[in-house]
């Protein structure tokens, strides 16, 4: 393996924590805010059969968690190959 | 072929594979005793992870406690708390532990915060939210056994703890890794396909996610429209808005819940079975993935069988069905004390309403929308009999995911690295069978003697594991300024305040005589109730914490080290000084 200099492990971890933070932001606003916060708002949109609000707690916010862990993980397999600390 | 015949053959055969599976994954070492040799395919995890997590309460209750309880939207929080936990664990929790890659999280606090203390504080933490869990697992197999096998529940309790005592010690982590991945098949399978069939007969859709917000089979009204205007004619509250008692409330509930599980010991272990960092993220993902085909058609379940429900009792607005001509699977369900009906203004008629003064379906069990699914929509017997295995499959799957948490907790943390560290490791493999037995003998035993407060266990396991586990896990990966003396008050305060307030409620170990300060009123903190308080002890946690960390100096070099290594996914883990 490669060793990181402290500046590369603090410049490593400072992306990471970025990258959580952006992500952990849209994680609250579509469970937290579509979901609870702002469903009377949502709700007097209708898509489809469903309120909007609705859709969001019991379908929608469940849908984007997965695609935020996703793209978390193509993000960070990226960051470990640019400052070359993937396993082999 | 009899309904109880074909049972029997659904459920035998999947234990026979349960069986065979044990068999053929024995453990040899600690290490495929405890993370099954670390070396499990992210998605065979994920799947495995997917087992573990759903208990008998979400494949059996949730649609119901949705459905009914929670009167629809309500129910919501246990749909986001219960999944939003994952990307907790993926992004803030899995990969360092794997990183770190040892065998418990007790062992994890012990060396982040230096301490043997911190270690077995975390060990009671853990063995009170896996203890307070399993109770409801061991219920669930015998309810299970004594509905669908019509056996008693004993019975049915014993032949499930043989059945997990089998696997669980013979292959510990590894055997029952693969033995979940199964089980989640058939489990999975057990709960889509009757929604399937009913999504289909009630919308023409045969998908649950899309027939719930579709219209209804040759008509132009939506279900969602339907089912708000038949509970609100009934007295009921709209379905897709009733809020469960406040938006605060609900906040609290799910945030707790979500804490909860990115702080459950037993969920955690299972990131230390993949081989590297980058496995770990991957595999709550697919976890998740898997997860959510359940969650995503519980919803589904939950409202479409309400409105069967409804229009079972109901069939026209004012048209009451005559308690003589109720269905068959009405009656059956009666027998087991699920359903109760009460003919109080004796017009001969069923009306389900609102008002407990006339409703006259006295008793609706949460459990009912799954169980009974498959007979109101008239589905063939093998779906009957395969909802029965799909209910053990999540019950046994959770069981023992959560007796190897304590066992592994008993064995490794408590005796090897605690009291007795010159034990060899083939000793540690046996004596981690012996607490696995015992484990196993002493759910069994909480199975046959529920202690009071077996009815609000699951939740509360949730609360402990908020309040306890997950702020010392944040704090040990997130800071390397927290003391051993901040991590340990932390741990003890959060715990503290969160059972004051639930005992307080509930009574004292759920025992109702033994509540206390009742001058205090329901619900007095800002109108959170009790399930909903673990984020409030996390934060208590946290606060403690951090405030105690800066009046007792800094931890030593070695576990800063420790902090920054596990940050990054490449390279190993010095081994920690010892203390």
């Amino acid at each position: 393996m490669s060793e990181l200099s402290e500046a590369q492990a603090k410049e490593y971890w400072k992306r990471n924590r970025n990258l959580m933070i952006r992500l952990m932001i849209i994680w609250f606003v579509v469970s937290f805010g579509c979901g609870i916060l702002w469903v009377d708002t949502l709700n007097l949109i209708q898509v489809g059969g469903y309120k909007l609000g609705f859709w969001f707690a019991q379908q929608g916010a469940i849908f984007v968690f997965i695609g935020l862990i996703f793209y978390y993980v193509v993000a960070m397999a990226r960051l470990d190959r640019e400052f070359g600390v993937e396993e082999d | 072929m009899e309904l109880a015949t074909i049972t029997y053959i659904v459920v035998g055969l999947t234990f026979a594979v349960y069986m065979a599976i044990a068999i053929a994954a024995r453990a040899g070492s600690t290490q495929e005793f405890y993370v099954a040799g670390g070396g499990i395919h992210p998605v065979a995890n994920g799947m495995a992870t997917a087992a573990d997590w759903m208990s008998a309460a979400s494949f059996i209750s949730m649609a119901g406690l949705i459905g009914i309880s929670y009167n629809g939207y309500g129910g919501s929080v246990f749909l986001m708390g219960w999944t939003g936990g994952y990307v907790i664990l993926a992004m803030l929790v899995a990969p360092y532990l794997r990183k770190y890659g040892k065998f418990t999280v007790p062992e994890f606090i012990g060396d982040r915060y230096y301490s043997d203390t911190a270690r077995v504080v975390a060990v009671i933490c853990l063995i009170l939210c896996s203890v307070t869990y399993v109770i409801g697992q061991m219920k669930g197999i015998g309810v299970a056994f004594s509905r669908f096998l019509e056996t008693d529940y004993e019975t049915g309790l014993y032949t499930g703890m043989i059945i997990v005592f089998f696997y669980a010690v013979l292959g510990g982590m590894k055997g029952i890794t693969y033995t979940q991945i199964a089980q989640y098949v058939v489990l999975i399978l057990a709960y889509t396909v009757p929604a399937i069939f009913i999504s289909f007969q009630l919308t023409g859709n045969p998908i649950p996610q899309l027939g719930l917000g579709s219209t209804l089979a040759g008509s132009d009204t939506f279900l969602l429209d339907k089912l708000d205007r038949v509970l609100l004619e009934t007295g009921f509250k709209e379905y897709t808005t009733s809020v469960r008692l406040s938006t605060l409330n609900m906040f609290a509930y799910t945030a707790s819940l979500m804490i909860g599980t990115a702080g459950l010991p037993h969920v955690i272990i299972r990131f230390f079975t993949v081989p590297k960092v980058r496995d770990a993220r991957k595999s709550a993902g697919y976890a998740l993935v898997f997860i959510a085909i359940l969650y995503t058609t519980a919803p589904a379940v939950a409202a479409m069988a309400r409105l069967n429900i409804m229009q079972t009792i109901e069939p026209s607005p004012g048209q009451h069905v005559l308690i003589e001509e109720r269905p068959q699977w009405f009656k059956n369900w009666e027998q087991t004390g699920l359903l109760a009906i009460q003919d109080k203004n004796a017009d001969g008629r069923l009306q389900y309403v609102a008002d407990p003064e006339r409703n006259e379906l006295i008793k609706l069990d949460n459990d009912i929308l799954v169980l009974a699914n498959p007979e109101i929509a008239q589905l063939p017997n093998w779906i009957i009999a395969l909802v029965a295995a799909g209910g053990l499959a999540a019950a046994l799957s959770t069981a023992a995911g959560l007796l190897l948490a304590i066992s592994s907790a008993i064995s490794h943390d408590l005796l090897k690295s605690t009291f007795y560290p010159s034990i060899s490791e083939k000793m540690e493999l046996n004596a981690s069978r012996c607490a696995m037995g015992l484990a196993v003998l002493g759910a069994g035993y909480l199975g046959l003697n529920p202690p009071g407060f077996a009815a609000g266990t699951v939740a509360l396991a949730f609360g402990l594991a908020a309040a306890s586990i997950f702020p010392a896990l944040m704090m040990g990966i997130f800071s390397s300024r927290v003391t051993r003396e901040g991590a340990i008050s932390g741990m003890v305060v959060g715990l503290g305040v969160t059972l004051f307030y639930v005992f307080q409620h509930k009574g004292v170990m759920f025992v109702a005589e033994w509540q206390f300060l009742p001058g205090l009123g329901k619900n007095w903190f800002f109108g959170i109730e009790p399930n909903a308080f673990g984020c409030i002890g996390a934060a208590v946690n946290f606060i403690v914490a951090l405030g105690v960390s800066r009046v007792t100096g800094e931890p030593p070099e070695h576990v800063r080290r420790l902090v920054q290594e596990i940050r990054i996914p490449a390279g190993s883990v010095a081994a920690p000084a010892q203390h």
